[in-house]
């Protein structure tokens, strides 16, 4: 952070303007000039760049190294795709790209931030309470216990809030200097260029399958963007290690370092544009096997992960193909593209499976109290961004307290609480719920043997950390869903709409299922942004976002949306937690693209391998 | 933004003086685009003056049938008018497909027709714009060009003009009311342009959208009174299904004959050309022509014969030529 | 360049010095510390702004506040209490994006309430909008795709969009709708 004479993009922190009112700020901020000895940037994503590199160390947010941002090896191999493929019955290989995506929560990333005898208070919009106070301390050269961060309300995040991000830090330092509380919040435009993005991505699928459409050969060779200053790597193929049965096998990453800022999270990092492709090419492979979609996947559906060979803790995904192609209605599909119309509308339909890991992260405790009255209070620096956190884990509490809900206080959002992982990875229930539920069933253990049920005066009160689960060396666990897309395109223009999303979910025990349902509802919704409007243009001889505003960023509007349904079965996980429940934030947004694009492939007879299927890949000159 | 005084004047002669008087000063009516601009940096006025309660904000029949807007009308009142909806609806989805509600409440009819391109280098300070800076370059020519016009764009600038009411407008041939210094034809020194003459083509001097001298004030715009327009449409076709620009756009319409011809016709383009494009070509080829796909096609291909699209927005050609032929199909479905 | 200027608020009035740069936006959160309008882009892009503005929604951060001198404005914060509301004193709309969990962060939903106020009301004045059946239709009938093309310049990026509809048709669709036509027909 202001620490080099050389910038590493367009739009990084250069500088700060500090004023008393914000329309001083602004203006004076665009009144300073630098001058720089200017130097083209290099911006461009190709696969045939000499200076592709395999991603190593990029594993931030877990904690125990890797390659891959989710701590996952950059390649793997098994078997020998190469001769399997040349002697497969059936084969695909097809190439497919997704563009750059910004997160863009509606609430721009802010911080209020202050001083006091050395120690700084921030005030500021974090999915991660903890980590951010930690990253904020050691930037600035704190110890953590110095620092503060206070966030118990987030305007949604998607990923772009995991990290602190240089604003705060900039904000803390103005601060620091001017010896005044300094409130900084980012414009729209800003967050085009200082709060990261989904790296954009050239996937090349191929397929080998025997005559009875057995898949015997799967690779997904991935390359995609990263920034020059800062290694950054979705995991984007990974899903292909664990999706589809094959005996031949290959997965490998690559980063083509760029100057562009660095980028970070998005909502199912990596198996959000990494399924697009699988299940693109699924669709593409069920078609050349003469089969349908449906039955494709599910012959082909594994026993066991495919790589690790580890079972796996529950997976119900041909239950979820199975159950949605009947509430779809898919049994009366004719696979025929560009057979159905309807006035103006060619009409079509597309399926596509979702997954997403269930893990549990390190570095969370939890405090339960009770009162002599009852009254029992939960501390957590856990996060809800919308998520439904509050009322989730307030509700786990309560049942493992064996209390109502309404005897539950639970205060998070605050690194004066107990430390707790950041709200990603689909993990908030799996660690913060089983940290909570630790520390209550430690509380009742104690309440039994010790005071014998009953409450002291002065109340009692048990912090446990997050037990450990040494089912997750045992079995690999994840989400999965099964989602399916109607799709009308106008014979003239192009124009897409979706008029039906249907989304059947296997995620374990749902722990509250009107905060679920919306979070389904709102990840298939992204998914279909992310299909048809979502694109991130990098100007490539200025290096910035072009359309680096809401008016040329479209993100899906209400007029968009139709009937969008979202289902799960009922089925408890065994393994995970002691709720029984997996991840379902993220598993939503994985899967929707391929299905749009598999159903506008069905509806126009095009199939759109590049990301975002727009009206202009459709209009053909008769 | 740069700081500026605000102004009220009590006339519409004295805000004409009040301005001539300032070098840096600017009109602000409903300023959504204005104010946009200005936070922007792209605009930065020293002195605004407030017209909004200058003009009229009523729409009024003239004796002879003719609609007079003022200029104050909000393009929410404008969407809704009756007397619009009826005999001009094309003017009525025009307006109702910009937007959204809460734009359109604050938006006038003369702010409308005076809103600058939203080409994104345009509103970007950091990027080169002709537009904006002149003599900086055109950043779109080899940028970003999805947005950008396929007709009579020039070298210095491919920019479109934003706007759907004016498009609507163009196709029905309204006239502009202006007040200035210099005086008009019109009484009270009204000058009076046809809409389509508002607009310039971007040629040499991009920096300059309209004929309007400086000073000049749009006081109400005219609709002729209505013939045929009463079977009029608009389509829009853009990437979201609201709340987005044009990437075209066609207000038509159409007059057919008992026996199938087309008596007459009135085309318009958005998202095209740096102007509302009225489509005289395809016009001229279709008046007297069999009312059929045919010839609708072959007038859509006859105005875009003209047109000399980028890399980036080649899809256009298809687009506006498709978009074209199925909004008349859609008239003639419309006056069964 | 400091100007005063006086506004009425959620039924407050008030005097207060801004600049003429300020906005209504910046004026409610800045100085009048009514943080209920959100500020998403400041462009006039995403509607977390809305605000009623003399009785019609309008964006905060497109008016200067200079220019809406005397201005009647009602937040979402201004609904509780006075939208006649029962006994928790919220607006039906309110009441209703509640009961249909109409939102995830929260962000947009007050711009969303304001705006489905002000839709209503112009609904009920027999406005139509672009996906009108027939746009020389007396009435407006509110059906989820009406609701959702007069929503649609509020963007919310959670995607709550397929229970915001259900809320807003619910309240349309209720009593209210007559005390809208009444108070629509006197506009």
């Amino acid at each position: 952070m202001l620490q080099s004479d050389q910038v590493a993009w367009r739009g990084q922190f250069t500088g700060a303007v500090v004023a008393e009112t914000p329309e001083a700020a602004r203006y004076a901020a665009g009144l300073v000039r630098f001058r720089y000895e200017q130097r083209p940037p290099d911006v461009a994503l190709r696969e045939d760049r000499d200076d592709l590199y395999k991603p190593l160390d990029a594993a931030q947010f877990g904690q125990g190294g890797g390659e891959l941002q989710d701590g996952s090896p950059a390649d793997s191999v098994l078997g020998d795709a190469g001769p399997a493929l040349a002697a497969a019955h059936t084969v695909l290989d097809a190439t497919y790209t997704t563009p750059m995506y910004h997160n863009n929560p509606m609430e721009p990333h802010t911080a209020v931030v202050t001083w006091t005898d050395g120690e700084l208070l921030v005030y500021c919009s974090t999915q991660g309470a903890t980590m951010s106070r930690d990253l904020i301390a050691a930037t600035l050269g704190l110890p953590p216990g110095r620092v503060r961060v206070v966030s118990p309300h987030v305007g949604g995040g998607f990923g772009s809030k995991v990290y602190p991000h240089a604003y705060a830090v900039l904000a803390a330092m103005a601060s620091r200097t001017v010896r005044r509380p300094v409130k900084f919040t980012l414009t729209r435009q800003q967050m085009f260029a200082l709060v990261g993005f989904r790296p954009a991505s050239i996937q090349r699928i191929r397929l080998g399958a025997d005559a009875e459409g057995r898949l015997t050969a799967v690779t997904h060779d991935v390359v995609e963007q990263t920034a020059r200053a800062k290694g950054y790597a979705d995991q984007t193929a990974v899903c292909t290690r664990l999706m589809y049965a094959a005996p031949h096998r290959r997965t490998t990453h690559r980063l083509a370092p760029l100057d562009i800022p660095v980028p970070t999270i998005m909502r199912a990092p990596g198996e959000a544009q990494g399924m697009f492709a699988l299940e693109s090419a699924m669709d593409e492979m069920a078609i050349a096997c003469g089969m349908d979609p449906v039955e494709f996947r599910i012959r082909n559906e594994p026993d066991v992960h495919p790589e690790s060979g580890l079972p796996f803790s529950s997976r119900h995904l041909v239950a979820c193909l199975r159950e949605g192609a009947r509430r779809a209605g898919w049994e009366r599909r004719d696979p025929t593209p560009r057979a159905r119309r309807m006035g103006r509308w060619l009409i079509g339909t597309g399926v596509a499976a979702s997954t997403y890991p269930s893990p549990r992260l390190p570095g969370n405790a939890a405090t339960v109290r009770v009162a002599p009255d009852g009254h029992c209070t939960v501390l957590i620096a856990a996060a809800d961004l919308g998520t439904g956190t509050w009322t989730a884990l307030t509700q786990i509490a309560a049942d493992a307290l064996g209390v109502p809900v309404e005897r539950v206080e639970l205060r998070i959002g605050d690194t004066t609480l107990p430390n707790a992982s950041p709200a990603g990875f689909s993990s908030g229930i799996n660690s913060w719920g089983s940290s909570i539920a630790e520390a209550a069933r430690q509380l009742r253990t104690l309440l039994e043997t010790e005071h014998g049920d009953v409450v002291p005066p002065d109340g009692l009160e048990v912090t446990a950390d997050m037990p450990a689960n040494t089912d997750a060396e045992r079995y690999a666990m994840h989400s999965f869903g099964a989602q399916f897309a109607e799709v009308r395109v106008d014979a003239d223009t192009g124009e897409i709409r979706v008029p039906r999303l249907l989304g059947m979910f296997d995620v374990g025990r749902v722990i509250n299922p009107r905060t679920a349902r919306s979070q389904l509802l709102g990840g298939m919704t992204q998914g279909m942004s992310m299909a048809l409007y979502e694109h991130s243009v990098l100007d490539q001889r200025f290096g910035h976002v072009v359309n680096q505003d809401f008016a040329q960023y479209h993100i899906a509007a209400n007029a968009d949306v139709h009937a969008v349904e979202a289902h799960w079965l009922d089925e408890t996980d065994p393994h995970t937690n002691v709720m029984g429940a997996k991840g379902l934030g993220e598993v939503c947004i994985v899967g929707t693209a391929a299905a749009i694009a598999n159903a506008v492939h069905h509806a126009t007879g095009v199939r759109v391998r590049d990301l975002p299927v727009t009206l202009d890949k459709l209009l053909s000159e008769p | 933004m740069k700081p500026f005084r605000y102004e009220h004047a009590d006339t519409v002669a004295a805000a004409v003086t009040a301005l001539a008087e300032e070098p840096e000063a600017a009109y602000l009516a409903g300023g959504t685009n204005l104010v946009d601009l200005m936070r922007l940096d792209v605009a930065t006025p020293e002195v605004l003056i407030d017209v909004r309660r200058l003009t009229s904000d009523r729409i009024e029949e003239l004796p002879d049938g003719s609609l007079r807007i003022g200029a104050a009308v909000p393009n929410s009142d404008l969407a809704a008018d009756r007397r619009i909806r009826r005999r001009y609806p094309v003017l009525s989805q025009a307006v109702l497909s910009g937007a959204s509600g809460q734009l359109r409440n604050l938006a006038t009819t003369g702010g409308n027709l005076l809103q600058r391109t939203r080409c994104a280098y345009f509103q970007n300070v950091t990027t080169p714009c002709n537009k904006r800076e002149p003599g900086s370059g055109c950043s779109a020519l080899e940028g970003y060009q999805r947005d950008m016009a396929i007709l009579g764009a020039s070298p210095s600038c491919v920019a479109t003009h934003p706007s759907d009411m004016a498009v609507a407008l163009a196709a029905l041939d309204a006239t502009v009311c202006v007040q200035g210094a210099e005086g008009g034809q019109g009484p009270d020194g009204e000058l009076r342009i046809p809409l389509t003459e508002l607009h310039r083509l971007p040629g040499d001097s991009p920096e300059r959208d309209t004929v309007l001298r400086r000073g000049e004030l749009i006081t109400a715009v005219e609709l002729p009174p209505p013939d045929f327009t009463a079977t009029s449409r608009y389509r829009k076709v853009r990437d979201r299904a609201s709340y987005a620009f044009a990437l075209v756009s066609v207000a038509a319409a159409l007059d057919v004959a008992d026996g199938g011809t087309v008596r007459d016709v009135r085309i318009a383009l958005g998202g095209v050309a740096h102007k509302p494009w009225r489509a005289w070509k395809a016009e001229e080829s279709l008046r007297g022509a069999p009312a059929t796909w045919d010839s609708f096609r072959d007038a859509a291909a006859a105005e875009l014969a003209q047109a000399e699209p980028l890399p980036g927005n080649a899809f256009k050609m298809a687009l506006a030529r498709n978009t074209v032929v199925a909004t008349l199909l859609d008239l003639m479905e419309a006056a069964r | 360049m400091d100007v005063e200027i006086t506004l009425r608020v959620d039924g407050t009035d008030h005097r207060l010095t801004v600049d003429t740069r300020t906005t209504l936006l910046d004026a409610l959160r800045e100085r009048l510390g009514n943080t209920s309008p959100k500020k998403g882009c400041d462009h006039g892009q995403c509607g977390a702004c809305t605000i009623l503005l003399d009785d019609r929604r309008a964006l905060g951060c497109l008016a200067l506040a200079v220019a809406h001198q005397g201005a009647d404005i009602v937040t979402a914060a201004g609904l509780v209490n006075g939208g006649g509301g029962e006994g928790d004193g919220l607006h039906p709309l309110q009441r209703s994006f509640i009961a249909h969990d109409a939102f995830q962060c929260g962000y947009c939903t007050p711009g969303q309430i304001c705006s489905a106020v002000g839709m209503l009301r112009e609904a009920a004045a027999g406005w139509p909008s672009a996906v009108a059946k027939d746009p020389n239709a007396a009435d407006v009938v509110l059906d989820d795709e009406e609701i959702a093309e007069r929503m649609s310049g509020n963007l919310c990026r959670c995607a709550a969009y397929a229970n915001i509809v259900p809320a807003i048709a619910d309240v349309a669709h209720r009593d209210e709708v007559a005390a809208h036509r009444d108070e629509g027909a006197r506009r």
